[in-house]
C-alpha cells in the first residue's frame, strides 16, 4: 500500500468490493441466524425445533466457507479451514465429528460476530470512504439533473447553487476519493486479518516447516538404515573373513602340533577364535540381517520366529518386497515384540500375522500371556514407534492385565518388487 | 573347484585342501567365473561362498542353484556366514537334494570335520551345519511333532552328515539302536521305499522344510 502505484492498482477496488460484499452478506447472515434461532427456540417447545437449533449451531460452517472464499479478494495466500475428515461415511458421523470440533464453534462465534458487529463496520467504512467522496465528486451531475441547474445539497450539509462551486466539490471529492482508497485498503486489510485469525489460520508457513521436518526425519531414518548396512558389510568383508582365516590357520596348525602343552594352547586359541566368530555373527545379524536384504520381510520374520524362545505360529501373506526402510522397521518391530514375549509375557504360544492391503503393510504380533505390557516402560518399543511414525505408520499396543497382548503395526507403503523371490 | 571372493580365505582354503590330498582344479572370485569354470573343468565338487561380486548379495548361492539345474548330480558345498535356513532350503530344493552341503564358514577351522563333510557331499550325501540344525530343532512343528525327542536328535545328526556309527558314538548307544531309531523316523515321516542313502536324504529334507 506504501507503493506509489497503489491508487492505480486493482487493490482499492478489491478492498472496496471486499467490504461492500461483507456489508451485504452480513445482513443476510444476520437475518438467517436470527430467523433460525427464533424459529428453533419457539418450536423447541414441541421438539420440532431442536434440529433447527442444531442447524443454527452449524451455521458457522457455510458462513466461514463463504468468508474464506471472499478472503481471496484481498489475500492471495490460500485459506483453509481446520475441519477434520469424518472417520466414517454418513450423515451421523459427519454431524458428530463437526459438533465435537473446536473449529465448528469458532466458526459459529465468527458468524455471530460477523452478523452483529463486523458488517455494520464494513458498511460504515464503505459509506464514509467511498460513497461520501463519490457524492461530492458527482455534484455537477446532481446539479444538472435533480437540482434543475439551480440548487443542490451536497451530503445534505452544504448547499451549492453555482457551477464553479459544484466543480469545486468535484476537486474536493476526488481528493477525498484518493484518501478514501487508503482508508478502504487499511480497513479491508485489518478485516481480512481478523477473519484469517478466527477461521483460516495462516498455516502455510507452518505447513512448509512441517513438511520439511517430516522429510528430513525420513532422510535421517534412511541414512541410519544405510549406515547399518554399511557397518554390516564392513564387518562381513573385514573382521569376519579375517577371523575365519585365523581359525583355519589355527586348525591347520593343530594338525601339525605334537601332543603336549603346545597342542593344548593351540586348541584353546582355536576355541576362542571360534567363539569370537559366532559372537561376531550374532552381532552382525543384530545390526542388519542379511536375509532381510536378500529374501525380504517374510523370510526374515520367519527366521526371527525360529529363534524365538516361545513357539510362534506364522501367517504372513506378503505379495512382494517393500522399500528397505519399511522392511527394516517391520522386521525390528516383530523382533522386539517376540523378544518381549519371550522375556515378560509368560506366554506358551505367540502368533505373527501380516498382510498387505490397500497400500498398507500391517503386521500383528499376539501372544496368550499375562498381558500388562507397557510400551512406555523402557522397552525398545518407544524407539521403534518413532521409527514407524517417521514412515507415516502407526504402532499400537493392547495389553490388558491378564492378557492377551496384541501389537499392531501399520505402515503405508508401495510394493517395490513382485513376489518372485520371496521365500 | 573353489569360488570365494576374499583372497585371504581362497588361498587359505587352497592350501588346506591340497595339504589334505585334494586337488583344486580352479579357484575363482565371482559368480560368473564360477559358472564358466564349471563348464570348463567339470569338477567332482564345487565349494562356493554365498556372498560374492558383482552384487555382494547371494550371487554365489544363486550360481550354485543354477548350476544344479543344468547338472542335478553336481555336488555343491556352500560356505556361508548366515545361520538362516532360508538360504539352505533354496539350495536343498535344487535337484533331488543329494550331494548338497551348507556349512558356516566357522567350520573350515575344524579342518578334519570340514574335509569329512566335503567327502560326504562329494559322495552324494547331504550335510547341514550343526548351528542351522540347532535352530531348526527349536521349531516344534508337524511332521516332526510325531517324533520322540530321541528320534529328533538322531535326525539332527543325520542332517549334519553323520554315519550311523558316528551317531552311535555321539549318543553313546549301540549302532543297532541307532538303526532302529532311523527305521522308526523313516516310517513316521511316511518316506517312500528306496535305498537307504536316498531315504536318509529325504528325511533330512523333510526335517529342513518342516
Amino acid at each position: 500500500m506504501a507503493r506509489p502505484g497503489f491508487l492505480l492498482s486493482s487493490w482499492p477496488w478489491r478492498s472496496a468490493a471486499y467490504l461492500l460484499t461483507g456489508a451485504v452478506s452480513g445482513v443476510v447472515v444476520l437475518v438467517g441466524i436470527v430467523t433460525a434461532a427464533v424459529c428453533g427456540g419457539v418450536l423447541a417447545l414441541v421438539l420440532v425445533g431442536l434440529p433447527l437449533l442444531v442447524l443454527t449451531a452449524l451455521s458457522g460452517l457455510p458462513v466461514a466457507w463463504a468468508e474464506r472464499h471472499r478472503l481471496r479478494l484481498v489475500d492471495r495466500a490460500p485459506a483453509r479451514g481446520q475441519h477434520r475428515k469424518p472417520a466414517a461415511e454418513g450423515l451421523w458421523a459427519w454431524l458428530t465429528t463437526r459438533l465435537r470440533e473446536q473449529a465448528t464453534w469458532r466458526e459459529l462465534g465468527y458468524a455471530v460476530l460477523f452478523a452483529g458487529l463486523l458488517w455494520p463496520v464494513d458498511a460504515i467504512v464503505v459509506t464514509v470512504a467511498l460513497l461520501f467522496p463519490l457524492a461530492m465528486a458527482t455534484t455537477p451531475l446532481w446539479l444538472a439533473t435533480t437540482g434543475g441547474g439551480e440548487e443542490v445539497k451536497v451530503l445534505k450539509l452544504w448547499t451549492v447553487t453555482t457551477w464553479p462551486g459544484a466543480f469545486g466539490f468535484v476537486v474536493l471529492g476526488t481528493a477525498f476519493l484518493g484518501l478514501g482508497a487508503y482508508v478502504l485498503g487499511v480497513a479491508a486489510g485489518a478485516r481480512a486479518e481478523l477473519t484469517r485469525l478466527l477461521i483460516a489460520p495462516r498455516d502455510a508457513d507452518m505447513g512448509a516447516t512441517v513438511v520439511e521436518l517430516t522429510r528430513s526425519r525420513v532422510r535421517l531414518v534412511d541414512a541410519f538404515e544405510a549406515e547399518r548396512r554399511r557397518i554390516e558389510r564392513d564387518l562381513h568383508d573385514g573382521a569376519q573373513q579375517r577371523l575365519v582365516a585365523l581359525t583355519m590357520a589355527l586348525g591347520l596348525a593343530r594338525l601339525d602340533a605334537p601332543e603336549g602343552p603346545l597342542a593344548q594352547q593351540l586348541a584353546k586359541a582355536h576355541d576362542e577364535a571360534g567363539k569370537a566368530l559366532s559372537e561376531l555373527r550374532e552381532l552382525i545379524r543384530g545390526i542388519h540381517p542379511k536375509v532381510l536384504a536378500d529374501y525380504g520381510l517374510a523370510a526374515a520374520v520367519a527366521d526371527a520366529a525360529d529363534r524365538s524362545a516361545v513357539p510362534v505360529d506364522m501367517d504372513l501373506e506378503l505379495p512382494g518386497r517393500f522399500s528397505q526402510s519399511v522392511e527394516a522397521a517391520g522386521y525390528f518391530v516383530v523382533c522386539e515384540a517376540l523378544a518381549n514375549v519371550g522375556r515378560h509375557s509368560g506366554a506358551s504360544r505367540a502368533r505373527v500375522s501380516g498382510a498387505y492391503r490397500d497400500g498398507r503393510l500391517s503386521l500383528k504380533v499376539s501372544d496368550d500371556g499375562r498381558g500388562g505390557a507397557d510400551a512406555a516402560a523402557g522397552s525398545g518399543l518407544t524407539g521403534l514407534a518413532d521409527r514407524v511414525s517417521a514412515l507415516d505408520g502407526r504402532l499400537s499396543l493392547s495389553s490388558p492385565p491378564g492378557g492377551p497382548t496384541l501389537l499392531c503395526v501399520e505402515i503405508p507403503c508401495e510394493l517395490t518388487e513382485a513376489a518372485e523371490r520371496c521365500a | 573347484m573353489l569360488a570365494e571372493d576374499s583372497v585371504l580365505l581362497r588361498e587359505g582354503l587352497i592350501s588346506l585342501l591340497e595339504r589334505l590330498g585334494h586337488e583344486v582344479v580352479a579357484a575363482v572370485g565371482d559368480a560368473p567365473a564360477l559358472v564358466a569354470a564349471v563348464e570348463e573343468h567339470d569338477p567332482d565338487i564345487v565349494v562356493t561362498d554365498v556372498r560374492m561380486p558383482p552384487g555382494f548379495q547371494d550371487e554365489g548361492l544363486h550360481a550354485a542353484v543354477r548350476l544344479r539345474e543344468g547338472r542335478p548330480a553336481l555336488p555343491v558345498l556352500v560356505l556361508s556366514q548366515y545361520v538362516q535356513r532360508t538360504y539352505a532350503s533354496d539350495l536343498l530344493d535344487s535337484g533331488d537334494g543329494t550331494g548338497i552341503g551348507y556349512l558356516l564358514k566357522d567350520r573350515v577351522g575344524q579342518v578334519e570335520e570340514f574335509v569329512d563333510a566335503l567327502c560326504e557331499v562329494a559322495d552324494g550325501g547331504t550335510v547341514v551345519d550343526p548351528e542351522v540344525v540347532r535352530q531348526l530343532l527349536r521349531r516344534r512343528r508337524d511332521p516332526l511333532e510325531r517324533l520322540t525327542p530321541r528320534e529328533r536328535e538322531v535326525l539332527a545328526l543325520i542332517a549334519e552328515g553323520k554315519s550311523n556309527g558316528a551317531i552311535a558314538r555321539d549318543l553313546v548307544v549301540s549302532e543297532a539302536a541307532v538303526g532302529k531309531h532311523i527305521g522308526s523316523i523313516l516310517a513316521k515321516l511316511d518316506l517312500p521305499q528306496a535305498d537307504e542313502t536316498h531315504r536318509r536324504v529325504l528325511a533330512v529334507l523333510a526335517f529342513l522344510r518342516a
